[in-house]
């Protein structure tokens, strides 16, 4: 039960684009064409999942019993792009299809603060191995909905007369706001 | 004179908010008022003037291929500097701007100006590039969060001058990208005579 409620909550009420302001760089940045943020909301979900398992590790087995825990911020955000670059090549010799689906997304992940936030976040909120990796791959998926749909807006956007100055990052800003607001009505579902 | 223009242009020509579009997550998470705005522009501020100065000092030591690596540990362990003194004499405004406060570290802003400025020019020129940009990152924070404060609760810097409930959509997440996006569009067209 406690699964499915961090499932629900990661991905619907507390979103992490409309309701945590993570990786709003990415969301704004590669959300032109639906194809393409399929493409990178399925290389956040694969990279994020992994990061939350080795931060997860990280943290218990190496930080903690070491007494330095301070070190938290440095350790991850090496790890998380040393791992960025690990999966990279991996995908590339084992499954070069794959590879051609998710490759030039992958080096843009190390800056999506939604991994280094999901990797922080778990540590904070206590959870244990499981929930982690439920969190990190419920957030991620979050963030790929969010991608899409905003996408998909985005395409028909593109077809409109939008006034000059609107034109670009301000309209896009508000449809998310306009998103949001349709967000927050799943908030009271947990 | 040439040192003044550095500055300034950080402020309004290369607006990092604004104009080069960096550092969003911070700038819609944490605006909830003025004063949540201004904490956490000048704690980016902070860090990045001093990963500017450092990186424009051991430019010349650092091998061009491990380059990015190594500004990001130079930038997180500002970072957890910041934090840790934050936490200390701040904790109440550490609680409230939360994982945003470990997250500078992956800041386009600041990576960005270390790339872009700091690897080429003097140790001098970095720290007023760093300032001036941290300006410019501090004045917008505050202005997002002036505006969704005056409108979300009817007061500015925690001083409540509109009786009444404000529109709580403001302080609310959808306020905040809504607020940035017209801001935004003001911003343009008062830049585009």
């Amino acid at each position: 039960m406690e699964i499915v409620l961090i499932i629900i909550g990661a991905i619907l009420v507390n979103n992490v684009v409309f309701a945590q302001f993570l990786g709003i760089c990415p969301f704004l940045g590669v959300s032109n064409k639906v194809s393409t943020s399929l493409g990178m909301g399925a290389a956040v979900v694969f990279v994020t999942t992994i990061a939350a398992v080795v931060a997860y590790l990280l943290q218990y087995y190496v930080l903690v019993p070491l007494g330095i825990t301070y070190m938290q911020t440095i350790v991850f955000i090496l790890v998380i792009a040393s791992l960025v670059q690990m999966v990279e090549l991996v995908i590339k010799k084992v499954s070069p299809v794959l590879y051609q689906a998710l490759g030039i997304f992958l080096p843009l992940i190390t800056t999506n603060c939604a991994v280094l936030g999901v990797a922080i976040l778990l540590v904070q909120k206590e959870f244990d191995l499981l929930e982690s990796v439920v969190f990190a791959f419920a957030t991620a998926v979050g963030f790929a909905l969010a991608l899409v749909i905003f996408a998909g807006i985005r395409e028909r956007l593109e077809l409109e007369n939008v006034p000059k100055a609107l034109k670009g990052t301000p309209i896009a800003l508000v449809v998310a706001g306009i998103l949001a607001m349709a967000f927050m009505g799943f908030s009271g579902l947990v | 004179m040439k040192k003044l223009n550095i500055i300034l242009s950080g402020i309004v020509k290369n607006n990092p908010t604004f104009v080069l579009l960096l550092g969003m997550c911070p700038t819609l998470g944490t605006t909830t008022s003025a004063l949540n705005g201004a904490g956490m522009g000048a704690a980016t501020m902070a860090v990045l003037v001093l990963s500017n100065v450092v990186i424009s000092m051991v430019k010349n030591l650092i091998p061009s291929k491990v380059r990015i690596p190594a500004y990001i540990v130079i930038i997180a362990a500002f970072v957890t500097i910041v934090e840790l003194c934050m936490r200390a004499y701040l904790p109440d405004l550490y609680k409230t701007l939360g994982v945003f406060i470990p997250l500078i570290v992956v800041n386009c802003i600041i990576l960005g100006r270390a790339e872009g400025f700091a690897a080429k020019n003097g140790v001098v020129d970095s720290a007023l590039d760093g300032v001036g940009i941290g300006l410019g990152f501090t004045l917008s924070l505050t202005v997002v969060g002036a505006v969704r404060e005056i409108l979300g609760s009817g007061a500015i810097f925690g001083h409540k001058f509109i009786t009444g409930d404000g529109m709580l959509i403001f302080v609310l997440a959808p306020g905040a990208f809504l607020v940035l996006g017209y801001l935004m569009v003001l911003f343009n067209k008062l830049t585009s005579k």
